[in-house]
């Protein structure tokens, strides 16, 4: 066990955790954030995604000891009231069907608007082609990200 | 001799040759002035030993290595890399992007971690894990072994590098990482110091590209 030092979702935290641990266990088990959810375990579904340093990284696969020093920011570290323009988006549309897959959906999302705040049907497959949705809520994710990015542009002016 | 049949086109130009003989000549003297042999570094690349057979002999083992899947997965000719020991197309389908470090939530590192992830079916890690970049993509897929040759010495194609660190190039992490590819997953052809000794051999003699016939 060691001492891992690490900002989630804006608050510096201390976690005593094996290195090895994946981010994953260390922000549900250890954090108590169960909002990030695992689906594989070996990188191939895109549940379990968070932010490092701002990268959409898939904290199943990540180990703790890689966030030492970083801003980790979770589903729950979004925004203060569920109102960040993806989540609005996401709300309108009602795209969750299950859910189960969406806080890393969101997730990687965000970092699309980020890097390309009008993006094509093209650079949202790009983006998302590794979040899988069992329920097949694809089409409504797609319909989403272009409203968030509508939403964007309006906060953003307003 | 089976290798006779090899055009030899020597891709380091007679005049480069020669200057870099004069440069070794001067450099050689230059040390002798202080030589403690334990700091000097030789260089072994002596252009008198050009030997095409030779040199065209080592690249087709070299070509076995970098057509291999360890090493071609990542030099794709389109821009998904490829995956697993038949070098299909990587699951999820991620781009190269502008640096070959992917693009959006799809960038190379947010799954390959600096080191290989343990288990079967787990993305294989470095700490520079990336594709070349797009304006340098440095294809093997697909190339016969005259255009590989070509390529790899071609500065324009190359990452812009010179016999010096084309010989480097060999030890970087990422070569390297073929040879520590993650459990369930083949390895090169011949191993990592074998692989060196032909590269070496290949570039040293004289850099030739094997015949545009030879498959
Ligand atoms: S749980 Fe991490 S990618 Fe599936
Ligand atoms: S909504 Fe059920 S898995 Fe995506």
């Amino acid at each position: 066990m060691t001492k891992i030092k690490l900002n989630i979702n804006n608050k510096d935290t201390v976690l005593e955790a094996d290195p090895q641990m994946p981010l994953l266990w260390a922000i549900r088990d250890l954090a108590g954030l169960k909002g990030t959810k695992y689906g594989c375990g070996v990188a191939q579904c895109g549940a379990c995604v968070v932010h490092l340093n701002g990268e959409a990284v898939r904290s199943c696969v990540t180990k703790v000891s890689r966030a030492e020093g970083k801003k980790v920011v979770t589903i729950e570290g979004l925004s203060e009231d569920n109102n960040h323009p993806v989540q609005k988006a996401w709300q309108d549309l009602d795209v969750p069907q299950c859910g189960y897959c969406h806080s890393g959906q969101i997730m990687s999302a965000v970092v699309l608007l980020r890097e390309k705040p009008d993006p094509t049907d093209q650079d949202i497959d790009d983006a998302m082609a590794g979040n899988v949705c069992r329920c097949g809520t694809y089409l409504r994710v797609r319909k989403a990200i272009h409203l968030a990015s509508e939403l964007q542009k309006t906060a953003s002016n307003g | 001799m089976k290798f006779l049949k090899f055009r030899r086109t020597p891709l380091i130009s007679q005049r480069n040759a020669t200057l870099l003989s004069v440069l070794i000549f001067c450099g050689a003297v230059a040390l002798s002035a202080f030589r403690t042999t334990d700091h000097l570094v030789t260089i072994h690349f002596k252009t008198e030993n050009k030997d095409s057979i030779e040199s065209v002999k080592a690249f087709m083992d070299v070509y076995t290595v970098l057509m291999s899947p360890r090493c071609m997965n990542c030099h794709p000719a389109g821009d998904v890399p490829l995956q697993g020991d038949d070098s299909h197309l990587h699951a999820m389908g991620p781009k190269r992007g502008a640096d070959g470090k992917g693009v959006y939530a799809m960038k190379c590192m947010n799954c390959h971690q600096p080191t290989n992830t343990p288990g079967l079916h787990t993305p294989p890690g470095n700490p520079n894990w990336h594709l070349p970049p797009a304006d340098m993509k440095m294809v093997f897929q697909g190339k016969t072994p005259h255009e590989l040759a070509k390529q790899l010495v071609d500065k324009s194609k190359n990452g812009n590098k010179d016999t010096k660190q084309l010989l480097e190039h060999a030890h970087d992490s990422l070569v390297l990482a073929g040879w520590d590819p993650g459990e369930g997953r083949t390895l090169p052809p011949m191993s990592h110091k074998d692989f060196v000794k032909a590269w070496n051999t290949w570039i040293k003699k004289g850099a030739y590209a094997p015949a545009p016939t030879t498959n």
